[in-house]
């Protein structure tokens, strides 16, 4: 802006003082809108440098092995044959019970703190179900293989002779998501308009057939969402796993016995390896973010889906 | 309902419904205690296991082999939560700023939205695997630097969730009373905005805080541990969660040492826990 512009911009009385605090002030806009856009932009670099650093770190042993990476059934550093397929079957089938159990469990949840619960008891126990999911994992984690595994060992030790295994994951993981998918859940039923519910109340419907013909029917994308939600939650979940899979690292197409997954076997091995192993680790964890992008983006697009619904 | 209530009712079908009804209001009973129950129960089990191991010595000497306390482990964690919570709350503000406020629903903004809203997801895990390719590995060897980046990058989604949110949570109308009275727009964010919002924001930052305190796997690849008390942030720094976990896993052949993981388990589990419920007065 040349000088006799800013001239002619003079506002009517205003002395050079003012002008300059108003060029200031232009320039201080500029700066703010700058540094929060790096910012933002920084969040949205992030996952970018994240798949490509694990890409990059991984890639001698993708250059190695090929696809036989994932088919091959055993993971034995010490004769530098890595095949991530019981891992990634750890991964899949842990969190796949933890969801069986946690989903309809959620559910119930949700639908009892917005459609049965008394007025007095709905928000401690809503707070309840929100400090679970504040426990940290590692807790979970001892709290699983010093009690919970025990406690499987004695009562069915025909299923559970070690106490620890998939299934033992599968159940620490529900424990651990049950407050995530109540809490989204309970959202989207929330969203519900309250002239909905009233009038099939109105005509004498029972709670059950709300829930069943007119609340989940018209949430059934939002509910959906916040299940796949905890299942991506489930699937990265590390130190709980840790404790309670067994470590099994060859493959065994089982439902109780012992196992590992994507995250067990990283943490586990980790902190000893060097070399191929660690490169080998590397390229594990990109397998498990490209799975976990892929279900989140499912679920967001799900959730999103609902939002629009309502708008 | 009463049978009274519905004379109109035919006997064999309102009995079904109203069976169906109980069954499925008795499961969601069940359901809810069934949630509710394992807090009780791991709350229960800290504290009858965590409680007699806990003394003044906890505090004040370092980890040995032999026993001895947390006192290492406490600092360091203190000292990499604190440098994950200033970093990821002030790239988180300002990034949350930029989409309630310029980014809006522009094409660029909706998909900054999203990736954060994948972030906010993402197992931290393969945050402690990204520090390690990108921090640890050039610079040679674990600090608690890296440490305290994983942990920042693991916050980052949740102070810019909840700052937009609150931020949409300001009126319009404020915004436009400020600017008629000449202000520019950073001044009307800074002052006009950040103050409508500043409660809810202190509350997602609180509840990032007590969730990146306990995180343990990001910390395996980062800022690893040591049984040294240190403030150093460029050297490998002891922490509570892998303590805990190399007590529990490595060290577990000695009953002195699976003692201080309980207790320092049920340290963890309070001070996240008493965060949590701060934060939820702080909302009000």
């Amino acid at each position: 802006m040349s000088s006799n512009q800013t001239q002619l911009d003079m506002p009517l009385g205003a002395d050079a003082h003012r002008m300059r605090a108003l060029s200031r002030n232009h320039r201080l806009d500029q700066v703010f809108k700058g540094t929060t856009f790096v910012f933002a932009m920084l969040v949205l670099a992030t996952l970018f440098a994240i798949l490509a650093s694990l890409a990059v770190a991984g890639y001698s042993t993708f250059a190695t092995f090929g696809l036989d990476f994932f088919t091959l059934n055993r993971w034995a550093a010490n004769q530098d044959v890595y095949g991530a397929l019981p891992a990634i079957y750890g991964t899949l089938v842990s969190s796949a019970i933890a969801i069986v159990i946690a989903a309809p469990v959620s559910i119930g949840i949700a639908v009892f703190l917005t459609e049965k619960c008394p007025a007095r008891l709905r928000q401690p126990l809503a707070t309840t179900v929100e400090l679970l999911a504040g426990v940290p994992s590692i807790i979970y984690g001892m709290w699983g293989v010093m009690v919970l595994a025990p406690f499987l060992q004695t009562w069915f030790p025909t299923i559970l002779p070690a106490g620890t295994g998939l299934f033992t994951a599968g159940l620490i993981l529900a424990i651990m998501i049950i407050p995530f998918i109540t809490s989204v859940t309970r959202d989207v039923l929330m969203t519900v308009p309250r002239e909905t519910r009233e009038s099939a109340y109105g005509v004498g419907c029972t709670t059950w057939e709300v829930t069943r013909y007119i609340l989940l029917p018209s949430v059934k994308g939002g509910v959906v969402g916040a299940i796949i939600l905890g299942l991506g939650r489930a699937l990265g979940e590390t130190m709980a796993v840790t404790f309670v899979i067994g470590n099994n690292l060859f493959f065994a197409p089982t439902l109780f016995g012992q196992g590992t997954s994507i995250s067990a076997l990283i943490a586990n091995q980790f902190p000893e390896a060097d070399g191929a192993q660690r490169s080998a680790l590397l390229a594990l964890g990109l397998v498990l973010f490209i799975i976990t992008l892929l279900v989140l983006t499912a679920a967001r697009l799900m959730l999103r889906q609902m939002d629009r619904k309502h708008d | 309902m009463t049978s009274q209530a519905l004379p109109v009712a035919d006997g064999g079908l309102y009995r079904r419904r109203r069976w169906a009804n109980s069954v499925f209001n008795f499961a969601c009973v069940g359901a809810t205690l069934f949630g509710v129950v394992w807090l009780a129960l791991i709350v229960f089990e800290l504290i009858v296991r965590g409680v007699p191991g806990l003394d003044l010595g906890v505090f004040t000497t370092r980890t040995q082999m032999t026993g001895g306390g947390l006192g290492n482990a406490i600092v360091g964690s203190l000292l990499m939560t604190a440098a994950g919570t200033v970093l990821g709350t002030i790239v988180g503000i300002a990034a949350g700023t930029w989409l309630a406020e310029y980014g809006r629903n522009g094409r660029l903004a909706n998909t900054v939205r999203f990736i954060s809203d994948i972030l906010l997801s993402a197992p931290s895990i393969i945050v402690g695997l990204f520090i390690y390719a990108i921090m640890v590995r050039p610079m040679g060897h674990f600090s608690g630097w890296a440490g305290g980046v994983a942990l920042a990058i693991i916050l980052l989604p949740v102070v810019v969730r909840t700052t937009e949110d609150q931020l949409g949570l300001v009126p319009q109308n404020l915004r436009e009373a400020a600017s008629a009275l000449g202000a520019h727009r950073w001044l009307i964010v800074t002052k006009v905005c950040y103050s409508g919002a500043r409660a809810g924001i202190v509350t997602g930052v609180l509840l990032g805080c007590a969730r990146i305190s306990g995180e343990t796997a990001p910390l395996i690849f980062t800022a690893l541990n040591s049984n040294q008390w240190t403030s150093n942030m460029n050297e490998v720094m002891a922490n509570l969660p892998m303590t805990i976990y190399q007590n529990m896993t490595i060290n577990s052949f000695i009953p002195d040492l699976v003692q201080l993981a309980w207790t320092g388990g049920l340290l963890l589990t309070a001070t996240i826990l008493v965060l949590n419920i701060i934060a939820r007065f702080v909302a009000r």
